[in-house]
């Protein structure tokens, strides 16, 4: 399975009145077409590597990296007119939550096919057929009426699918989701995980899915990156997670309240600075 | 033995776009003295409202609303308030930007005219595992989970019997949540405080709590026991759907 | 580094992340925003400028050199500025230097009691409209537009004509004409506020709302009023300086700028030193509260208030 995307020691520094801060440090993996989680807690920069891949973090940041490549297209150095290339045609990107995400004055329609006209030449009427369609494959039950609503008329569940409907509607190679489930409601959480795993699959995209929840990582995912202070502290298949070695990963899993595991007290995280050495 | 908090018919509507919409509609049940209560829903099922409703922070209509056997209304006296404290969810809102953590704590002690300001300053900090250096800082000078355990320490300085707390760790990290559920636990063993929790995770709410009831809509659907939530003896579909979806993704064959 | 000791001890105490005592706290506090405003261009030359006003009112009597402002000297009016009178004489001979000196007083006089009184006012019809909502905002909210609703010179000169000449009069009327945009900005902050749950929190141990009001609220209110107030300052000193070029507010022989440029007028094209000299006066005492005003919005608004 030949690499999809290779990250070698990426590296993001902020500046700062204060000096400045590496929110990314020496970060390395590799993703095929499979289904890599990112775990962390907030400030480990989880995030910042997702948008560093897809080239959406300000000028003012540092970005080095000993390799960055998508599919052997070197993603260091792009000008912003190639990013525009790339970004929503060969990536794209799933956010948190769709009331911030989506554009509010554009029909749900309009935003589907955006896309597809800034990065094909295509008709209008097969710009509609083809949004129609994806609004079809997120199980959106009535997809001529969504098409003509406003995003402020959707639900948390159906607007995320609507923003997954537009991310993947150029049929990427790769799809960053940042905790795309985490603003849902438990019940709709699921859906729209059961709707990214079938498109995923059935497109044979590689996915990074970056969360704080370890469960639905541990659940959804094939591997599992877990991120602390800007560094990988441990890299593992997701069925192997609870035999992890790192004592961050195993502090971090034991601190869960588990439903059918009652615990008198919750192990806490003592962190070690030797971590981040 | 009468319970600590009765509720019978809670009824609570807003007014949405000019009409009338029920947020909770006819909830009932009770709390006995040192229960944690815990209420569990999604989004819009009321539940925080419940919360809000007891307190006396917004209007209501009850059958019956008691606490500690007190019949009361949305309107409460001074020595009332003694009854009842309330930890919010946002530990970023729930402090006043200008005022020092002394000052936060110190207020309801003024408000209430009790003495000794400065020992029983000292001694809330304590009981919720901060340190002297951090008696005098500002919000913005402390991290989500010490703003919730001040927040903790606000609610607790005036000993009340009763504590409502409202997703008391859903904005925080993982490993701060489980500290703050710690010491949630400690806090109600050594002062036996009756509590009624809301959260929408399961098992946090499975953690703390002797009994569950579970929301939607505004009703409540059902009222379980801990052990059976846990071993998945569940009557109606709804919270058989809610306890699949806290396990995690399950992959479909 | 050769900073005395005490002074690396005392910038220590205020920066340290574990205040010992609420003063420590407060003043750390204070220090941090003053270094804000000392690194914020606009805020720290219009600081200036008002340092120097105030300085140059409160050493008039030493900064004027012996040079009275009420001296006639009927021999030498309308004497161009040269080595004995510094910006020349006016009218009667009275030297222009030590009138712009002494008029320094009179200008922070009116600026100084116009604040105390609107910025009070202001705050108070604001919060309890905000807090309280319903019937009480409605009246208060209509009683401000009441005021609002007049062109501010306008309503200014009726009140000071109503009252009468003299430096009182004008600054009741110029506060009565001020207040109703520092009600607006209270009541817009206090509503926000009002739903935040620091407020609730402190209703549910039962404080009073003017405890409320004035512990809780006002403080958070306060940066927006004083970055409108330091904006408005310039607006005050020109209508009194309005009110003054029109015989209203101070009154002969008070050496008040607007009444300087006033009586200048009338020799403005030969003798022009007698109305620019105050004009140009109120014009950097105008400036510099504008420049502070922005920087303190600037301080103000990007700190996150989280």
């Amino acid at each position: 399975m030949s690499a999809l995307l290779e990250v070698e020691k990426l590296n993001v520094i902020f500046p700062g009145r204060g000096g400045e801060t590496r929110a990314v440090r020496d970060v390395s993996f590799t993703l095929g077409r499979e289904r890599l989680g990112i775990v962390g807690e907030s400030g480990s920069g989880k995030s910042t590597t997702g948008r560093a891949i897809l080239g959406l973090l300000p000028h003012s940041t540092r970005i080095t990296a000993d390799k960055l490549m998508l599919a052997g297209q070197d993603l260091r150095h792009l000008s912003e007119p190639e990013w525009r290339k790339l970004r929503g045609r060969r990536i794209s990107m799933v956010m948190q939550d769709p009331k911030y995400s989506l554009n509010p004055v554009k029909s749900v329609g309009w935003q589907i096919e955006e896309p597809l006209r800034l990065h094909l030449r295509i008709t209008s009427a097969e710009a509609k057929k083809r949004a129609l369609t994806m609004l079809e494959a997120v199980q959106i039950r009535d997809p001529e009426l969504v098409y003509q609503l406003y995003p402020h008329q959707l639900s948390g569940g159906m607007g995320q699918r609507v923003m997954i409907a537009m991310m993947l509607i150029t049929e990427p190679d790769l799809l960053i989701a940042d905790e795309p489930t985490s603003a849902l409601d438990v019940t709709v959480q699921n859906e729209v995980l059961r709707i990214l795993d079938r498109l995923v699959r059935e497109r044979g995209m590689g996915l990074i899915f970056i969360s704080h929840n370890l469960t639905i990582v541990s659940s959804f995912c094939d591997r599992v990156l877990v991120m602390y202070g800007g560094k990988v502290m441990e890299e593992c298949l997701a069925s192997e997670l609870t035999k992890a070695k790192h004592p961050y990963t195993r502090a971090l899993i034991a601190s869960v309240p588990l439903l059918n595991q009652p615990r008198a007290k919750l192990a806490t995280v003592t962190r070690d600075p030797a971590w981040l050495a | 033995m009468a319970s600590m908090i009765t509720v019978e018919d809670l009824r609570v509507t807003f007014t949405s776009a000019g009409r009338p919409f029920r947020a909770v509609d006819g909830v009932s049940f009770a709390v006995e003295k040192g229960e944690t209560f815990g209420i569990v829903g999604e989004s819009g099922s009321g539940k925080s409202t419940i919360l809000k409703a007891i307190a006396g922070l917004i209007p209501f209509e009850a059958g019956k609303l008691e606490l500690a056997g007190e019949r009361v209304t949305e309107a409460r006296s001074r020595p009332q308030r003694r009854l009842l404290q309330y930890v919010f969810q946002d530990p970023y809102g729930s402090l006043h930007p200008r005022q020092t953590v002394d000052d936060a704590l110190r207020e309801p002690l003024l408000v209430q005219g009790l003495p000794r300001a400065d020992e029983t300053i000292a001694a809330a900090l304590s009981d919720v595992g901060l340190e002297l250096k951090h008696r005098f800082r500002y919000p913005h000078q402390l991290s989500g989970g010490q703003r919730q355990r001040v927040a903790i320490a606000r609610a607790l300085i005036l000993e009340p019997p009763i504590l409502l707390l409202d997703e008391p760790t859903s904005a925080l990290d993982v490993s701060v949540q489980a500290e703050i559920l710690n010491l949630l636990a400690a806090l109600r063993k050594a002062r036996g405080t009756t509590s009624i929790l809301v959260s929408h995770d399961l098992a946090v709410v499975a953690h703390l709590c002797e009994h569950v009831a579970v929301m939607r809509g505004g009703k409540l659907v059902e009222i379980l026991s801990t052990p059976a939530l846990r071993e998945g003896r569940v009557q109606r579909p709804y919270t058989r759907q809610l306890v699949a979806a806290s396990e995690g993704y399950a992959q479909q064959s | 580094m050769s900073a005395p000791a005490e002074n690396l001890g005392l910038r220590h105490w205020l920066e340290s992340d574990a205040p010992a005592s609420r003063r420590q706290a407060v003043m750390g506090n204070l220090w941090r925003g003053l270094l804000a405003i000392l690194t914020n261009p606009a805020a720290l030359v219009g600081l200036i400028i008002i340092g120097f006003l105030i300085f140059v009112a409160m050493a008039a009597p030493l900064l004027a050199f012996g040079h009275s402002p009420y001296d006639q000297d009927l021999a030498h009016r309308l004497a161009p500025p040269d080595a004995v009178h510094w910006f020349g004489t006016d009218e009667l001979g009275r030297d222009i230097y030590g009138r712009v000196i002494y008029g320094a007083r009179v200008t922070l006089t009116i600026v100084v009691l116009v604040s105390v009184v609107v910025a009070p006012i202001g705050l108070a019809v604001g919060t309890f409209a905000g807090f309280l909502g319903g019937a009480v905002d409605v009246v208060l909210m209509r009683i401000t537009d009441i005021f609002l609703a007049f062109p501010r010179l306008v309503l200014a000169l009726a009140f000071a004509a109503a009252l009468g000449p003299g430096i009182e009069n004008a600054v009741i009327a110029i506060s009565l004409t001020a207040w109703p945009p520092y009600a607006r900005i209270a009541r817009a902050e206090t509503a926000t506020i009002a739903k935040s749950d620091f407020i609730s929190a402190v209703r549910l141990q039962g404080a009073s709302t003017p405890r409320i009001l004035l512990k809780h609220i006002v403080p958070l209110c306060l940066s927006s009023v004083i970055v409108r107030l330091t904006l408005d300052m310039a607006g005050i000193i020109l209508t009194a300086a309005g009110l003054g070029f029109l015989g209203l507010g101070a009154q002969p022989p008070t050496a008040e700028w607007g009444a300087m440029v006033s009586a200048g007028r009338e020799v403005i094209l030969d003798q022009w030193w007698v109305a620019t000299v105050p004009g140009i006066a109120i014009f950097i005492v105008s400036l510099g509260f504008n420049l502070l005003g922005d920087g303190l919005r600037d301080v103000f608004d990007p700190k996150a208030s989280s």
